[in-house]
């Protein structure tokens, strides 16, 4: 009468492992770490500028490269601009573009990638073009690509795109092989399942955890690559503020104003390293293996 | 076969064995006071589920799973007159290998697959017997043929991989025996294999145990193997030795509800088709769980209010025949009645 | 061995193929065609058509295409408008002081980065894996110019051990050759080691609880062994695959590091390039790293086969 029966103790485990997702969700550090702090720098990009009425690109000539004191917190550049209120900007610019590079490579690369693992034919022929894209090392080809179609912040945007692309799909297209493999899908199939349902109701979710972690470390990765662009010159034109220009301008001075570079710097390689934390910390909790390797540890 | 070992010395002595995992909240003990020894030339099998600790058991007379993670010991396990638990983890390796040896579940993953079968075998041979490359070569030779490899020349320039479920095994039998070691540790050995090379894989440890009077620890799930193999028999449940007793006895006369259970799973030829096979109810409840009392209390069909309370003590049957478990000697009318 | 290395090779065709059209097309959908962004913005339409014509961008593509995939193996890589020198030549002139640089921040990479990543899997749990992967965390986030900045005006400006910037070639000694490479180097391997790091310490805890690990211990066999021949031996294809990916990274590194250290590198000759708009200098560039990268990988794939031996036999 005491036994308890395999679906009470399956009940129990299932009660245990939405538990112990819940506790990793919160002791999950990294995760949690680099989600405050991307949503805190967001914040400030996109509140601070709405209340202050400091102008980007006010030059005030007096006060050149003044270090950063009460009044201008980062100090100020070359022409007088207070850098912190151009480091918020800046963030609203690069931000905009990486989150949009990010966006465009999930997506375009998710529908190759799934194509690709549907037929074929086209299968082979997407992924030589994809082994070829990926051959050219990433920022030469957006480098070239801006060169060619000059610097405007939508050739960013289309270049960088172009890099990331062909990564996402690879991903795409070898987590939906595996999952196509499984034996529920062989079962759906047998069932008598058509394809767009079998796509729609378990490929696509099997690839969705994978392109979530992906596009967040592309986000990441999209902002070094523009701030690179754009302090080589080949990004986004000069007069706008975005994170790679600002520090651009600081190399000119940079033994006469090390501010210049240190404080926006640091906030790039803050935000850089929050969305890290947050791609990290996403892969470990997204994958399903981690609840019984926790638990065994 | 049977009684033959019985005057022969103790070779090793597992007094009051516990061994605790760290888990999430508290520790968890995989095996809770396991008393267990194994004669000279003697093979003793351990029997149980997945889960009871067999394995966590048989790998702490190596200490493997400290090298994994964190793990607590208590108790003891006598070796040779020394106290295994109790030595500095960098002397181990002067025993694994060379006098306690073991053979794991699945050949495939258990051999490196970047290196062939030669060079894994050569390097124990090297390492324990100080023999030159040349000299551990043909000791491999002569042990692959030892264990029965067709053409053990070949098989030593070949990969794991090249080679078929049984002669992995083979390959790990013969790699354990490379240094003669008194105590051999079969986890499972045949579990991952086909059923004909089961076959071949037991009668091959039986004629080696003869053959050079080693000592078997046999693990296993499989109680027709254990039937074919082993001298006597210990049965686990979740940490514990329920049961020990020679083989033929325990058949014979199984005591513990957890045993009669077992063997009333076996598939006979005489049962009438149309009966149902009976099945413990339930399943090994997880080491967070374990119950207080009798750890078997919540699939017991006997259990009573004692059970769920106070822990069982271990009562002598026959000389050699030992049960944990408060409803033994219970009057035969009782058993009966629950028969 | 021998079929694994032809069709390692084979496979490259298609990859050669697309990458070769990907740079052509850089240079061929130039709004207004490449006379346009040589002759710069006050050249009459007429001009640039024919410019156009005389370079024979106004022919069909295709044609255009197998004409320059036929000039490049030729060795005829274009003319670059602005150095009046061939580009093969240009590439070949600069190429010495880039391939210092990569081989320098290389070995700084791989100094810092195996063994760091072993020990933090090893020891994974602890405060030295802990450490490890916070400064690798790190690592991975600074853009290489802002460490070349940050390195530049510690060590360069505040401390004054190391020139700010410049370069000196081998044949001003040694020394000095080392002694301006050093900070570039190092704010180039930093991310690439913290990069390695991770990759070492991931593909070495998936080794670290495999069946033949426990083998190898109950074998006798000592840790120190388990370790280096056991476990790295197995990691060692991942390990190898990261270390060749990371190689783009490194080589497109230089293009920003060079231009902030003043090194005259390929890095400098792209970029002056594009802000002159020299574009047969782009496109030659681009291809001629391409081709190191490609060859890098290839080598790199092809030892990958000597240390596992499925690859070779084709079983994986």
């Amino acid at each position: 009468m005491a036994a308890a029966t395999t679906s009470e103790v399956n009940n129990k485990i299932l009660k245990e492992q939405k538990e112990i997702r819940r506790e990793n969700l919160l002791t999950n550090s990294r995760l949690m770490i680099g989600f405050l702090g991307f949503v805190f720098i967001v914040l400030c990009a996109v509140l601070i500028p709405m209340f202050s009425s400091v102008d980007p690109n006010e030059m005030e000539i007096s006060a050149r490269l003044t270090p950063p004191s009460l009044h201008h917190i980062f100090g100020t550049d070359e022409f007088g601009r207070d850098l912190f209120i151009r480091v918020l900007y800046g963030a609203r610019v690069s931000l905009c573009v990486s989150s949009l590079v990010a966006v465009l490579s999930a997506i375009i690369g998710t529908i190759i990638g799934i194509y690709a693992s549907f037929f074929k034919l086209l299968d082979h022929i997407l992924m030589r073009i994809c082994d070829g894209l990926i051959a050219i090392p990433g920022m030469l080809l957006a480098i070239a690509l801006m060169a060619a179609f000059g610097n405007t912040s939508w050739t960013v945007v289309v270049a960088l795109t172009i890099v990331y692309t062909p990564s996402v799909a690879r991903m795409v297209r070898a987590s939906a092989l595996v999952t196509k493999e499984q034996t529920f899908v062989e079962a759906a199939k047998v069932q008598g399942a058509s394809n767009v349902r079998i796509l729609c109701k378990l490929i696509f979710p099997s690839v969705i955890s994978p392109l979530i972690v992906q596009a967040s470390f592309i986000f990441a990765q999209s902002i070094i690559a523009e701030a690179s662009l754009s302090f080589l010159g080949a990004g986004i034109p000069a007069p706008a503020a975005s994170w790679g220009n600002i520090l651009q301008a600081s190399k000119t001075v940079l033994t006469k104003a090390p501010w210049t570079a240190v404080f926006p710097g640091i906030i790039v390689i803050l935000c850089v390293l929050c969305l890290n934390l947050l791609g990290d910390g996403l892969r470990d909790y997204l994958d399903p293996h981690m609840i019984g390797r926790r638990k065994s540890k | 076969m049977k009684n033959v070992e019985n005057q022969s010395q103790v070779l090793l002595e597992i007094k009051d064995l516990r061994v605790l995992f760290q888990g999430r909240k508290k520790l968890l003990p995989a095996v809770d006071g396991v008393n267990l020894s194994i004669r000279q030339g003697e093979i003793v099998g351990v029997v149980g589920e997945s889960g009871s600790g067999k394995s966590v058991m048989s790998q702490t007379i190596l200490r493997l799973r400290e090298h994994e993670s964190e793990v607590q010991y208590e108790g003891s396990i006598l070796f040779d007159g020394q106290d295994i638990l109790k030595l500095p983890l960098a002397s181990m390796s002067k025993i694994r290998g060379n006098q306690i040896s073991v053979i794991f579940q699945d050949p495939l993953t258990s051999l490196n697959p970047v290196y062939t079968v030669g060079n894994q075998m050569s390097e124990v041979l090297m390492l324990h017997k100080k023999m030159s490359k040349q000299e551990a070569r043909e000791k491999s030779i002569e042990l692959l043929n030892l264990t029965g490899i067709p053409s053990p020349e070949r098989c030593i320039k070949q990969y794991p991989f090249e080679l078929s479920g049984g002669m992995q095994q083979r390959v790990m039998i013969a790699m354990a025996l490379a240094c003669e070691p008194k105590l051999l540790i079969a986890d499972e050995p045949t579990t991952a294999l086909d059923v004909t090379i089961q076959e071949q894989i037991l009668d091959l440890i039986v004629e080696l145990n003869k053959k050079l009077g080693m000592s078997v620890l046999f693990i296993t799930h499989d109680l027709s193997a254990m039937a074919q193999l082993c001298h006597s028999v210990r049965v686990m449940y979740l940490g514990q030795i329920v049961e020990e007793a020679a083989t033929a006895e325990l058949f014979a006369c199984p005591s513990h509800p957890y045993t009669r259970g077992l063997l009333s799973c076996i598939p006979r030829l005489d049962t009438d088709r149309e009966e149902e096979l009976p099945v413990i109810p339930g399943v090994v409840p997880p080491l967070t769980d374990v119950p207080v009392g009798c750890h078997f209390c919540t699939r017991c069909t006997l259990a009573d209010e004692k059970c769920r309370e106070e822990e069982p003590p271990v009562t002598e049957v026959t000389p050699g025949h030992k049960v944990k478990c408060w409803k033994y000697g219970q009057t035969e009318k009782e058993k009966e009645a629950v028969q | 061995m021998p079929s694994y290395i032809l069709k390692r090779i084979l496979s490259l065709i298609p990859v050669f193929f697309v990458m070769s059209v990907v740079i052509f097309l850089v240079v061929y959908l130039i709004p207004g065609g490449p006379a346009a962004s040589l002759l710069g913005m006050e050249a009459s339409q007429d001009q640039i058509n024919a410019l156009n014509t005389e370079l024979g961008f106004n022919r069909p593509f295709l044609v255009q295409y197998g004409d320059w995939v036929m000039n490049v193996l030729r060795g005829d890589w274009g003319t670059s408008y602005l150095l009046k020198q061939p580009v093969l030549q240009a590439i070949g002139e600069h190429f010495a002081p880039t391939m210092s640089l990569a081989v320098c921040a290389e070995i700084f990479t791989l100094i810092f980065s195996i063994p760091f990543g072993i020990l933090a899997a090893y020891k994974h749990g602890t405060t030295v894996d802990t450490v490890t992967v916070s400064v690798s965390m790190v690592g991975v986030a600074i853009p290489g110019f802002l460490l070349s900045m940050f390195l530049m005006l510690l060590f360069g400006v505040t401390l004054k051990w190391l020139p700010v910037a410049g370069y000196a070639a081998m044949s001003e000694g040694f020394g000095q050759h080392l002694r301006y490479l050093l900070l570039p180097a190092i704010s180039l391997g930093v991310a690439q080691a913290a990069y390695i790091t991770r990759m070492t310490r991931s593909s070495m805890m998936d080794v670290l609880y495999m069946g033949y690990i426990r083998t190898a211990r109950a074998k006798g066999v000592r840790e120190s062994a388990v370790v280096f021949k056991h476990m790295l031996k197995n990691a060692a294809p991942t390990i190898l695959t990261a270390i060749g990916q990371s190689f783009g990274g490194l080589i497109t590194g230089t293009i920003v590091t060079e231009t902030l250290f003043n090194i005259p590198g390929l890095g400098m000759l792209i970029i002056s390039s594009i802000n002159q708009r020299d574009v047969f200098v782009i496109q030659g560039v681009v291809l001629f790293v391409t081709l190191v990268y490609v060859l890098v990988n290839l080598v790199v794939d092809l030892t990958y086969g000597l240390v596992d031996p499925r690859i070779q036999m084709g079983k994986k």
